[in-house]
């Protein structure tokens, strides 16, 4: 039964990698559901297939079998254009790595995922400014990443994450690259996220920190969820 | 929706080495083109000029220069009584029956050349209003006297005021200096046609020049000479006639110039692309990103395409910026069509600017676009787990 409080729902998923002649099984048989508006932490070894399973849910990657309902769109039938356009609106990526466009400003780098919007220039100015204002950055707007600290590069990727106001938002290691006080920061940002906007947060993390700022925290070994 | 350009071109800015090493490459080579065709266009606008709307020159039917044209003494008094021919102040017509020869001359720059002498007739300077005495006087009809062009005098040896200039029967003296500006005149000695027949044992007129009372009666003076079965001559409007004149040149030029930089643009246009490929590689977690972000295969597609342009644009201003400098440079050489001498400017043209500026950005499209299709068709897992 499909349930209106769940924002993802996994049905029986499996996903192979193929080098040369070997299979490798990533993921096998997954099935379970994220609540709308929980903050999930995904644990595990290197290899256990839990940024495989979170490529999945992000569109960003095909699965063998099984389905996967974004608030009730099954993006496992779309095809590579719509699967890009649906990306666009309904999800905000944080990268371990951040993932700034070196030649861009703060400002411009937030602004990006809005080009794909048909906002005016002036309305993607304000929704920047709003995301920024969000992550405490306003004033460094002018700055290219370079210019930045780590930490604040990471509040730059999560401003840009959350412009286009996404249905989900999904963190690889979101702190694996940071000092323990930017790592506070950058959890506390998305605790507040989750908290106050009520956003859909799953997170891939090796760091237990991390992980106990989750509401939920699922383990995944061998391509399986253990108890 | 696009990436936005401002990322193509900041990204060539990152790595300005780069940048300007490929575009210098590129540079080089619409030079080239754009050289090959400002001398086309000078060759052409010299001809071009040198005639005038008004004027209409008349030669032996089939003569395709006035070297090779004839028109006895008999057909030039009968074009001479033609109506619609204009008068002047005095009432005589505005018409001269002149007579072209060549004569070789020794160049400062060493060797020999062809150079034209015009046997002229009263109406001459009038028909050529451009033509202006610079130094000394006209020369005296009825005396071996003759005015030189400038550019001839600058690239031939003693030419100078009062020197002369000696043929088999006789000696030529040099009274008087003229320039017609950037007109093939320039590249020309003037005598009276009589005393050139005489010493050239010439019986007959090249060309008879007249200008027209209206000069929209081009039809109607035409089919007067060529529809008379006395004559067996044709008549052009001169600046028709010397824009044939130039064809020839000018279209040997243009090819020789458009073969020689396609195979100089080879080599342009893989330094594009391997500078494109080194961009591609370099910043393929980019890729990945923005693919991730929602931006469309052919997002990206054209977002490299659009660097490369770039590329190519930059090219294409740097190689026409030094291009134009050659205006400055007047050259000479032999006209096919007349076999004379003839001395003329690089000239840059809107049409040679926008065809050189095509050629580059084609040359930077050519070279982005292998580039550009493979980061179109990056993975983006394998893209965002690349170091």
């Amino acid at each position: 039964m499909e349930s209106p409080s769940n924002i993802v729902e996994i049905r029986r998923v499996s996903k192979c990698y193929h080098r040369g002649d070997l299979v490798v099984p990533v993921l096998t048989d997954i099935t379970f559901d994220i609540a709308r508006g929980e903050f999930l932490a995904i644990m595990g070894p290197s290899g256990s297939g839990k940024s495989t399973l979170l490529n999945l849910m992000a569109g960003i990657d095909r699965l063998d079998t099984g389905s996967i309902l974004v608030d009730d769109t099954d993006i496992t039938t779309l095809s590579e254009t719509e699967l890009a356009s649906w990306r666009s609106s309904s999800v905000g990526f944080i990268f371990q790595f951040y993932n700034l466009i070196p030649v861009l400003t703060a400002f411009e780098n937030v602004e990006l995922p809005l080009h794909l919007t048909g906002l005016s220039k002036k309305e993607r100015r304000e929704h920047v400014e709003a995301a920024l204002r969000m992550v405490s950055l306003t004033e460094r707007m002018d700055h290219s990443p370079s210019q930045l600290s780590g930490g604040e590069q990471q509040r730059v990727a999560i401003a840009r994450a959350i412009v286009t106001d996404p249905l989900i938002l999904v963190a690889d290691e979101p702190t694996g690259d940071l000092d323990r006080k930017s790592a506070a920061d950058v959890l506390d940002l998305m605790e507040r996220l989750n908290r106050e906007l009520n956003k859909t947060i799953i997170m891939v993390t090796h760091d237990p920190h991390a992980a106990g700022r989750a509401h939920l925290i699922r383990h995944l070994e061998k391509g399986e969820f253990i108890p | 929706m696009a990436v936005p350009l401002s990322y193509s071109f900041r990204s060539l800015w990152a790595r300005r080495l780069t940048t300007f090493l490929t575009a210098s490459g590129m540079a080089l080579v619409v030079f080239v083109f754009a050289t090959v065709l400002m001398l086309a266009a000078g060759l052409q606008k010299t001809l071009v000029q040198t005639g005038s709307y008004r004027n209409v020159i008349v030669l032996r039917q089939g003569a395709t220069s006035e070297v090779d044209s004839g028109i006895e003494r008999g057909k030039a008094a009968v074009v001479e009584t033609l109506p619609g021919i204009a008068v002047d102040q005095s009432g005589e017509t505005v018409l001269a029956k002149e007579v072209v020869v060549l004569i070789t001359l020794p160049k400062k720059a060493g060797g020999t050349s062809n150079v034209i002498i015009r046997g002229i007739g009263k109406r001459s300077f009038a028909l050529r209003p451009q033509v202006k005495l610079i130094q000394g006087r006209m020369p005296r009809f009825g005396t071996p006297e003759v005015a030189v062009g400038s550019s001839l005098v600058k690239r031939f040896k003693g030419l100078t005021l009062g020197s002369t200039i000696s043929d088999s029967v006789r000696n030529w003296r040099i009274v008087g200096i003229m320039d017609a500006g950037n007109t093939a005149f320039s590249s020309e000695i003037w005598g009276d046609a009589e005393q050139v027949m005489q010493g050239f044992r010439r019986p007959v007129y090249s060309v008879v020049i007249f200008r027209m009372r209206d000069s929209a009666a081009l039809d109607a003076m035409k089919s007067l000479i060529e529809d008379d079965p006395r004559l067996t001559l044709q008549a052009k409007r001169e600046t028709a006639f010397y824009l044939d004149q130039s064809e020839m040149m000018a279209k040997f030029l243009t090819i020789l110039g458009i073969s020689l930089t396609i195979i100089f643009s080879l080599g342009a246009v893989i330094g594009a692309m391997i500078t494109m490929h080194s961009a591609v590689a370099n910043r393929v977690r980019e890729i990945g990103t923005l693919r991730a972000l929602g931006f469309q295969r052919r997002g990206i597609l054209m977002s490299f395409l659009a660097e490369s342009v770039f590329l190519g644009l930059i090219g294409g201003c740097m190689g026409i910026f030094f291009a134009s400098f050659m205006q400055l440079i007047t050259i000479s050489t032999v006209n096919f069509q007349s076999l004379a001498e003839l001395a003329f400017k690089f000239t840059l043209t809107p049409s040679v600017f926008f065809k050189s500026l095509a050629f580059a950005l084609i040359m930077g499209l050519i070279g982005g676009v292998l580039p550009a299709f493979r980061a179109s068709r990056l993975n983006i897992v394998d893209s965002l787990r690349t170091s």
